[in-house]
């Protein structure tokens, strides 16, 4: 599977995510720059953490406006997957390609640390690696990844099985618990959390590994793209 | 040109933590009845005399608010 991690101006978790698929995974990457226009001959596409635009206006706001942006839209419309951790979640929710919004962490305070997250469904091509209901440990560093959205998008979200991952502790008062949400059609998911910062024992964990892991084997049963 | 002013506050709805806490500093430097505090954003555009008010409303939904947790307001032709 050949993923493309975009590289925005501020981005600074394209490594991390270059090193999970790449030098852990094996599997090929590019980084692709914010500059580009073409996503031909790509599986996958990650939006990595950072502070693209120096997060100004408000996180994210500014990289839907990239040129490859597009291209990520048309990619996503397709069907073909898209993960966004943490600034590339913001990404997400500002482009609308997924609903809600990211806010400021409850206690106002950027978090750092290891938290413990429920996969709530393993039904999505991005989890389906891991148990239903199983409790993972993954890292999150964000000051604004409060989740928000209205009444009738929850129900939407519940109803549809968007919700992928949640807090077991909930840090920023994200609602609901969310830590993670996928797109209504399944193929777009956005998190918080960093899997890509837990892929090797040596680094403090492996848990985040079968994120990708699952990306994978779902990329070479519908191997059929491109 | 002229100014156009465009006040972005938060929804009703939505919790404000940012103004939770200045709400506590005030009451921690004694002054007593605030019943709320919360924070929103002005932004500043210097525009060409033709822009609309419309014009304008586009450009909050489109960028320069997110109308998930935010309102806004525009005030048209302020004396720069």
């Amino acid at each position: 599977m050949k993923f493309a991690v975009i590289v925005f101006p501020g981005s600074n978790c394209d490594l991390d995510m270059y090193h999970a698929v790449k030098d852990v995974l094996g599997e090929e990457a590019d980084y692709v720059f914010h500059t580009e226009t073409s996503l031909d001959g790509y599986d996958g596409v990650l939006l990595p953490g950072g502070f693209s635009y120096g997060d100004y206006l408000r996180c994210g706001a500014i990289a839907q406006f990239s040129p490859i942006m597009s291209e990520v839209k048309r990619f996503a419309e397709e069907g073909r997957p898209v993960l966004g951790v943490c600034n590339g979640f913001q990404v997400l929710v500002e482009a609308g390609l997924l609903p809600g919004v990211l806010m400021r962490n409850r206690d106002l305070k950027f978090m750092c640390k290891t938290v413990e997250l429920k996969v709530e469904t393993n039904e999505t091509m991005f989890t389906n690696d891991y148990g239903l209901g199983e409790t993972i440990q993954v890292p999150i560093a964000h000051g604004e990844g409060n989740y928000y959205c209205d009444e009738a998008t929850l129900e939407e979200l519940r109803a549809n099985g968007q919700i992928a991952f949640t807090y077991t502790d909930n840090p920023n008062g994200s609602v609901a618990n969310i830590a993670g949400i996928t797109n209504k059609q399944g193929n777009v998911l956005g998190m918080m959390p960093h899997p890509e910062r837990a892929v090797e024992a040596l680094l403090g964990g492996e848990d985040g590994k079968r994120l990708f892991t699952s990306m994978v084997k779902w990329g070479t049963r519908h191997a059929t793209y491109n | 040109m002229k100014k156009v002013n465009v006040y972005v506050t938060l929804r009703e709805s939505v919790l404000d933590p940012q103004g939770v806490a200045v709400k506590g500093g005030l009451e921690h430097l004694g002054f007593t009845g605030v019943e709320s505090v919360r924070i929103g954003k002005v932004i500043e555009l210097q525009v060409e005399d033709a822009t609309t008010e419309a014009m304008v409303r586009d450009m909050c939904e489109k960028l320069l608010v997110n109308t998930v947790i935010e309102n806004y307001r525009i005030e048209m032709g302020v004396l720069a």
